[in-house]
């Protein structure tokens, strides 16, 4: 349900956005988010962008992960 | 394909878009014939006119095929509807291990269709034709009311012949243990296609890989003397194309990671929720040998136009109930099924 | 490379949460994975099959596409043969059978029925053609109806006047605590829908682990975060603990996306509805405020729809609550299949169904 993908603002028109999910441009609706800023990853769903990715703690994860299970 | 064109060419008979007229068989028909087909179409067997191209063919088999093209939209990044219908059916040739060699053309149009739209795609044909080595020698032209069809269909039918040492590929000579290769990445045509269509646009477009594979078959066929089989994954996409190989005694195991995708078309799969194995094809081939040849064939296919992106990405095997699987990256197998019903981007 | 979704998929990561879930599961346990995008992973990438013989995932009912109830099937077939209609969907329903027809089938009849992958893009439709009446057939839980919510108010300023939703998205809490109540249920934990959080936040979970005491963990959707996910759920269940774990923290905040809780109950409010295979649960729906009325299908519409009726082989109800597996149903693969579907399980992209036969056991 609810198939959303993370992409990166590029730039920002009034309330679209152009959206890059690694080489693909989509232009996304930002009806839904507050103060979006270029540089910023956000999860695209239908059209639109639904929230912001928290960059920190995506790396935290990441690195918990390979830190905690893959080396014990 | 499109460009700028020399005034007036526009236009058949002043008029700038194709009339009930120009299908009727008069006048008006044969100024069309004329302007657009024979003047990019150009050959002797054509330039005849007769009722039926009479054409000189080697003694023994032919491979004769037949595939009809409603693509919509009628241009897209990478081709145009009279470009699939010309490498779509030299391909379904060439994979047999027939040589294309003549080709007819039969057009449904739709009345107010734009003349210089039409004269593009049979320029664009006339190109592809010319690219694969084969002949436009016959074909037909009938026009419908408007709202009868939409835009324009085509049929193209094809006659290839065999090489003297020529073997003819059928499905029957694929055993367990040949290697499977794709002659590069896959879905790039499907989402070419539907990116088209409103609401699923892309800024940088995905181009369609539509391509004449005869020149790269022949290539491999050549210098590789046990090729067991071929043939190109069209509509329904890969898997739905091994699916149709397949059979009782005779199954095959994908590799996920082995699996060629363009970065664009995976970011594009993802954002529409949708599948590259299941995304239809018009440029590529699959190419099943024993294991003893896989690697001649792998570098014939890497050095020819339109293979470079060439991978081995599975094997035959014995698997009874002859189903298609694949070894995901995380090491687990599961069956893959062919398409049920078109693949529709989706929100869940 | 896809960022923040392939570091994701990293197998090493996953080979290793692989060995440590069935090193800690001593006991048989049910989790119900509730969310159909959690379904198909599983189902894709053979998770099912990494995590030993002592844990069983049942699949739940956030199939947005299977819950919806036949009759609202057919009354969205009954609005598609209205001429001056077009109906506007996601692709998911286009197959789905209601009594007697699909929308597919209305297609094919000569219905204008149109795929869209966005309500916005039915906006932009509307003002293309202004003499045809466009109806966006409004699915989905709490990640999409904001967008529809989004939708309407952009009508308003737009002042479209051929522009309708057709009502049908449904809420999570209020499911999820029927599933865990029931008599019959015996899930112990609970893998949450990880975009649902985005917009909802994590608190709606907090009473049904604090009334049931079952564990509820909210996860993304890719394999680590699913193998994390179930690795963290077993811990707990081992441990005898119940909590409530945000694994998806990259995505989901406490309090969700408050500007997009907003906007969606500035246009929908609460409605009782009808949940395919599960029967009416109150409050769980959302039905369009007086205040927008002008764009609302049902209340736009005066139209006849015939008295529905459920297949009474079809198992899907059952097979949405995790009571029985496809495997169960007499029909799975013979009678229903994805060409032939009886249900809504074998029809959606993410039905329960539709998975075991794509993916196998």
């Amino acid at each position: 349900m609810c198939w959303s993908v993370p992409g990166k603002i590029l730039d920002i028109d009034n309330n679209t956005a152009r959206v890059e999910v690694s080489g693909v441009i989509k232009k996304v609706a930002l009806d839904l988010i507050s103060e979006p800023s270029v540089g910023e990853y956000v999860l695209v769903h239908a059209g639109y962008a639904i929230q912001k990715i928290d960059r920190e703690k995506a790396r935290f994860t990441i690195d918990f992960f390979r830190g905690k299970f893959s080396h014990d | 394909m499109k460009g700028p064109v020399p005034p007036g060419t526009n236009t058949v008979n002043n008029m700038e878009n194709i009339t009930i007229a120009h299908g009727s068989g008069g006048k008006a028909t044969d100024q069309l014939i004329r302007d657009i087909f024979f003047k990019y179409f150009k050959n002797n067997i054509l330039d005849e006119a007769g009722d039926s191209a009479v054409c000189d063919l080697t003694g023994g088999k032919i491979a004769f095929t037949t595939d009809s093209f409603v693509v919509k939209p009628v241009f897209f990044p990478g081709g145009d509807i009279g470009k699939l219908s010309i490498c779509g059916t030299v391909n379904d040739i060439a994979v047999t291990g027939a040589i294309p060699r003549y080709i007819s053309c039969g057009f449904i149009i739709e009345e107010g269709f734009p003349v210089s739209d039409l004269r593009e795609i049979v320029k664009s044909m006339a190109f592809w034709a010319e690219k694969s080595g084969v002949m436009v020698v016959t074909g037909d032209t009938k026009v419908v009311e408007k709202g009868e069809a939409d835009e324009i269909f085509i049929n193209t039918s094809g006659v290839g012949t065999f090489p003297d040492t020529g073997r003819v590929l059928r499905k029957r000579n694929i055993s367990r243990g040949d290697k499977v290769i794709i002659s590069g990445t896959i879905g790039d045509h499907g989402l070419a296609v539907l990116s088209q269509r409103k609401g699923f646009e892309f800024e940088r477009s995905i181009c369609s890989d539509c391509a004449p594979l005869n020149g790269m078959i022949a290539s491999v066929l050549e210098g590789v003397d046990d090729v067991s089989f071929m043939r190109d994954p069209t509509r329904g996409g890969l898997a739905t194309t091994l699916n149709e190989i397949t059979g009782p005694g005779l199954g095959v195991l994908l590799d996920e990671v082995k699996i060629p995708v363009a970065r664009e078309v995976k970011s594009a799969s993802e954002l529409l929720g949708l599948d590259p194995l299941y995304i239809a094809n018009e440029g590529k081939i699959l190419v099943i040998v024993p294991p003893g040849s896989e690697r001649r064939t792998l570098d014939i296919m890497r050095r020819s136009e339109y293979g470079e992106n060439s991978e081995t990405i599975g094997e035959i095997t014995g698997d009874d109930a002859g189903k298609v699987c694949i070894r995901t990256r995380l090491g687990v197998t599961r069956i893959i099924d062919m398409l049920m019903t078109e693949q529709l981007p989706r929100i869940c | 490379m896809i960022e923040y979704v392939d570091e994701y998929r990293d197998e090493e990561i996953c080979m290793d949460l692989s060995g440590k879930i069935r090193a800690v599961s001593r006991r048989r346990f049910n989790i119900m994975e509730v969310c159909g995008g959690h379904t198909m992973s599983i189902r894709k990438n053979g998770i099912q099959k990494l995590i030993g013989e002592n844990i069983n995932l049942m699949s739940g009912p956030g199939c947005p596409v299977c819950v919806t109830s036949i009759n609202d099937i057919d009354r969205i077939i009954a609005l598609a043969r209205v001429k001056g209609n077009v109906i506007c969907t996601f692709g998911d329903l286009f197959y789905v059978p209601g009594t007697d027809s699909s929308l597919a089938d209305e297609k094919a009849r000569g219905g204008d029925i149109r795929m869209v992958y966005s309500a916005h893009d039915v906006l932009d439709f509307a003002g293309e053609e202004p003499e045809k009446k466009f109806i966006f057939v409004s699915i989905g839980f709490e990640t999409t109806a904001p967008t529809s919510a989004a939708s309407v108010i952009e009508a308003g300023k737009r002042e479209t006047d051929n522009f309708y939703l057709l009502p049908l998205n449904k809420t999570m809490p209020a499911a999820l605590r029927e599933m865990v109540r029931r008599k019959d249920s015996n899930i112990d934990a609970l893998i949450c829908p990880g975009h649902v959080s985005t917009i909802t936040g994590t608190g709606i979970y907090r009473p049904i682990v604090e009334d049931f005491k079952v564990s509820c963990c909210i996860s993304g959707f890719e394999p680590v975060d699913l193998l994390s996910t179930i690795y963290l759920l077993a811990d707990l269940h081992e441990k005898e603990e119940v909590s409530l774990i945000n694994n998806y923290k990259r995505a989901v905040r406490e309090d969700g996306n408050g500007k997009a809780l907003h906007i969606l109950y500035e246009v929908f409010e609460p409605s009782d509805t009808v949940w395919r295979g599960i029967g009416n649960i109150p409050g769980s729906g959302l039905g369009i405020r007086d205040k927008y009325a002008r764009f609302d299908a049902v209340k736009m519409f005066d139209i006849d729809v015939p008295v529905s009726v459920e297949d009474p082989d079809c198992i899907c109800g059952e097979i949405l609550t995790g009571v029985k597996k496809p495997s169960d149903c007499a029909l799975f693969g013979t009678a229903c299949t994805p060409v032939n579907p009886r249900g809504a399980c074998m029809v959606s992209s993410e039905g329960t169904c539709s998975a075991w036969y794509k993916y196998g056991e």
